[in-house]
């Protein structure tokens, strides 16, 4: 009887809205390749961040006080006054950094497998406008506890945009709606931080995933799972019933619903990656000095720049690069190409094979070598610029930028190893 | 095999590097400081870090973050005990811990206003407070005739001065490890305390665990709820470890 | 589900053990979104007992309070006051105060501590104006009664004890919240005698 009335129900809702078709197009009759390895479990991840940063962006609001005079202490308010409030806040500050490691790794995973490449540039572009929207929310939401480390940190970024040519001062003196960095620059970071930019952020996201489904996931083998019609045998088809859409067009292998078997998958991911967010957020939420930096438990003080200025570790890879340049313009330029890099990257490699499986040597050092100057390049932006600090900065930013470089070159005829037809058990 | 080879060197390498470059942000030079010891758990140490605070620290510097009612329930002080023998401003007891000094006024006397102090902890660390309030010397070039190791030049008087005594701060030439010489500061014994060294330690100790408590009330309940949070997930992860094994025999 | 060969005995526990675990983590995380809804340490402090000066306050008088941002009647009832209480009982909703309306030491024939002093929210329990104080003339609402309250949002009545007449749109007694004595001159609103012992 409510087995039938929930039925009733749903076909109801059906001729009007397709959800069930939704449901089934996009999760249970989704075809996910069957080989997904740790590194898939960053994209869902992500989700959960970002929802973990809304919900409790939300709560915050509800007793934050966008104002130069009252934003330090209504933080404390949080802390101390509002039931639960440190951890709400402690929630969505370690979610800040929880994010990027989580988005860093979900990008490093599409650079290992190749899942920039024809035809996923376009799901691409959208992961970097992603990146590019995140980087600018959390740098506006960092200005929000008014500290003094959120005051100094805006200051020096702001002040980047003084090395535009002509119009660099108007520029800054616009971007603030001050002379100096106020209640006014904070309410108009407040806005953007709390609804621009998350609104953009949502879109994009659901614009990332649309594009995921209709050009399919790829996987760390960097085979596809979609065949021409007719091409393989009737019992070599996998077991598993998929949408329409995927089927009519091509025979699929290898490949599982993604529900149920990538969402048990995926809350096993929840699990442990909530294990380890939690270890940080109850026991060392300051993240050792690198999530909350100390000079921000004091307020912002126009007058007093903290001893050593340091951009949240996040940021911490384009700043080297941006420091180790010795030209105010130059650096930004420099600082903003790097990023252009990574959104061109699908146009500098000129390779078919995706994996770095079946790719060169060649291309698994030059991966290497990038993936280690990011994180010497991160670190090295959360210490003081020493001359040593310097040069391993320029070292680094030369392996950054010669990734890509490097790679147009040899990707064009590239040794690499053949590509098995199917994915191997 | 291949993969988990290529993984695991991708592993070791990360966290290397991070690690190495990590421990090279920490090891910059700075002065060096005092492990404080505190016991955040030990309430007697709290209130008597408490008192020390309201008698000596009070008068310039305020905690106005935080509320009495709350430190009463936090340091197990009855409220009655507390407005009787904690509340020396006759505020109300669920105000906050402030004192009447005006800061224009307070400028001029120190050179800059005295800080808050209720995240002075969180701001400088809790071993830097234990030592920094060990480091006072007689400097009469200063306006309090007293300066500090470790905050140069402070605008600060010796406000323990008569619990600890004077120091006075000795130079002597020293040969390190490379056979260099180099000029090496220490400060002389106090003398003309109230206080032994090792009573005075306990006193700054106490205060120190003060400012900690201070400065993150909900530190030791955070910690409880943490253990509780991490227990259930671990229970949550065996669980859905099972069920993705189940539904992954299908595939397999 | 349609889209599992196997669905057997195993799968389906551990598909509800996870389910139930992974609700009650849910739950959990709920706790302090809903607990942060509290009032606050803020609005507790600014809503702690104030205290009244009752003094100075002259037999007949009404003076008004403020406390948790609401208006609070403090009344001196004169003897004969407190005398004719009693004689409109029939004309009441709720004469013996049977309702809780007020704490349980103030559930009496005068609904206050001391005979002498009315302690009542200035909140008419209709739709929450704030009812006048009638001294005297009183009985140009209900005849025979020269004291009362009336509110002039939609005319309801009340008596010097704060209980509500019959016949107009309020259901209830006006409010008296926890209330003490702290000597004979104070007055403590919000926190019982109990509690204040209790605390101490």
């Amino acid at each position: 009887m409510l087995m039938k009335l929930a039925t009733d129900f749903m076909g109801w809702i059906d001729k009007r809205l397709p959800v069930t078709d939704a449901w089934n197009k996009h999760l249970a009759q989704y075809p996910a390749p069957k080989n997904f390895n740790f590194w898939y479990f960053f994209g869902s991840l992500a989700m959960l961040v970002l929802v973990n940063q809304i919900v409790t962006g939300i709560w915050l609001t509800m007793n934050y006080e966008p104002s130069g005079d009252g934003a330090f202490a209504s933080v404390e308010y949080i802390m101390r006054d509002v039931d639960f409030g440190w951890l709400l806040r402690y929630m969505h500050s370690t979610g800040a950094s929880a994010f990027f490691v989580v988005v860093y790794m979900h990008m490093m995973r599409g650079l290992m497998y190749g899942s920039y490449q024809k035809p996923r540039e376009l799901l691409w572009i959208f992961g970097m406008l992603i990146f590019l929207v995140l980087m600018a929310e959390a740098f506006m939401g960092y200005l929000l506890p008014w500290g003094n480390m959120s005051y100094w940190g805006a200051q020096v970024i702001i002040s980047l945009f003084g090395a535009v040519p002509i119009i660099g001062d108007d520029l800054t003196l616009w971007i603030r709606g001050d002379y100096v960095i106020s209640g006014a620059t904070l309410n108009r970071f407040f806005a953007l931080h709390v609804i621009a930019m998350p609104l953009v952020l949502v879109v994009l996201v659901f614009l990332h995933i649309l594009a995921l489904h209709e050009v399919g996931s790829n996987n760390p083998e960097g085979i596809d799972i979609k065949k021409p019609k007719g091409s393989v045998k009737p019992e070599e088809l996998s077991k598993f019933t998929f949408h329409k859409q995927y089927s009519e067009k091509y025979d699929i292998v290898d490949a599982v619903p993604f529900h149920p078997y990538y969402s048990v998958k995926d809350i096993m991911g929840v699990a442990g990656f909530l294990f380890l967010f939690c270890w940080v957020m109850f026991f060392a939420p300051e993240g050792g000095g690198y999530f909350m930096e100390a000079p921000n438990f004091t307020p912002a003080n126009g007058l007093k720049t903290p001893e050593h200025i340091a951009p949240v570790w996040y940021f911490g890879p384009f700043y080297t690069i941006l420091r180790v340049v010795p030209d105010k313009l130059l650096g930004a330029v420099a600082m903003f190409g790097a990023i252009v890099m990574l959104f061109a990257l699908p146009w500098f490699d000129r390779g078919i094979v995706k994996s770095v499986r079946y790719r060169s040597k060649l291309h698994l050092v030059n991966l290497i070598q990038f993936a280690i100057c990011f994180v010497v390049l991160g670190a090295l932006g959360t210490m003081p610029a020493t001359p040593t600090a310097n040069l391993i900065g320029v070292i680094a930013s030369f392996g950054y930028f010669g990734f890509f470089i490097a790679l147009w070159f040899y990707s064009k005829n590239e040794n690499t190893k053949p590509v098995p037809e199917r994915i191997a058990d | 095999m291949k993969k988990l080879i290529i993984a695991a060197t991708f592993g070791i390498l990360f966290s290397v590097t991070t690690l190495l470059s990590f421990t090279a942000v920490a090891s910059g030079p700075s002065i060096h400081l005092d492990k404080a010891n505190n016991d955040l758990s030990d309430k007697e140490s709290l209130k008597k870090g408490f008192k020390t605070y309201l008698n000596y620290c009070l008068g310039c510097h305020q905690l106005q973050y935080q509320r009495y009612n709350r430190t009463f329930d936090d340091l197990g002080i009855d409220k009655a005990d507390g407005i009787a023998n904690y509340m020396p401003t006759g505020d109300k007891v669920g105000g906050h811990i402030l004192n009447t000094m005006p800061e224009n006024e307070a400028a001029k006397w120190f050179g800059s206003a005295p800080p808050d102090l209720t995240l002075e902890a969180r701001l400088r660390s809790p071993d830097w407070i234990y030592t920094y309030l060990r480091s006072f010397y007689i400097d009469e070039s200063r306006p309090f005739d007293v300066n500090n190791t470790v905050f140069k030049d402070v605008g600060m008087p010796h406000v323990l001065q008569n619990l600890q005594g004077v120091s006075t701060l000795v130079v002597h030439k020293e040969l390190d490890e490379h056979g260099e010489e180099h000029e090496v500061s220490s400060l002389s014994p106090a003398m003309g305390g109230s206080l032994t060294a090792e009573e005075y330690d306990v006193v700054v100790r106490d205060l120190t665990n003060f400012l900690e408590y201070v400065g993150e009330p909900n530190k030791l309940e955070r910690k409880a709820i943490g253990y509780w949070v991490l227990a259930f997930l671990f229970f949550f992860f065996i669980i859905s470890y099972f069920l993705k094994k189940e539904y992954w025999k299908d595939v397999h | 589900m349609s889209n599992v060969p196997v669905n057997n005995g195993r799968r389906r526990f551990l598909t509800a053990a996870t389910a139930v675990v992974g609700g009650a983590g849910v739950v959990g995380a709920a706790v302090p979104f809903i607990a942060s809804w509290n009032p606050s340490a803020r609005a507790k402090a600014a809503g702690a007992p104030v205290e009244v000066n009752i003094g100075k306050l002259q037999p007949g008088q009404l003076i008004r309070a403020e406390w948790r941002g609401k208006p609070v009647y403090v009344v001196r009832r004169t003897e004969q006051t407190v005398n004719n209480l009693a004689k409109h009982d029939d004309q009441l909703r709720d004469p013996n105060s049977e309702k809780a309306q007020q704490p349980v030491y103030a559930t009496n024939a005068y609904r206050s501590i001391k005979p002498e002093f009315l302690v009542a929210l200035g909140v008419c329990t209709h739709l929450g104006c704030a009812p006048t104080h009638h001294g005297g003339d009183f009985d140009q609402f209900v005849e025979g009664v020269p004291n009362g309250f009336f509110c002039p949002c939609h005319g309801s009545k009340f008596d010097m004890a704060g209980r509500v007449f019959q016949g107009v749109p309020a259901p209830l007694n006006l409010v008296v919240p926890e209330h003490s004595f702290i000597n004979d001159d104070t007055l403590l609103i919000g926190v019982s005698s109990d509690a204040i012992k209790g605390d101490a």
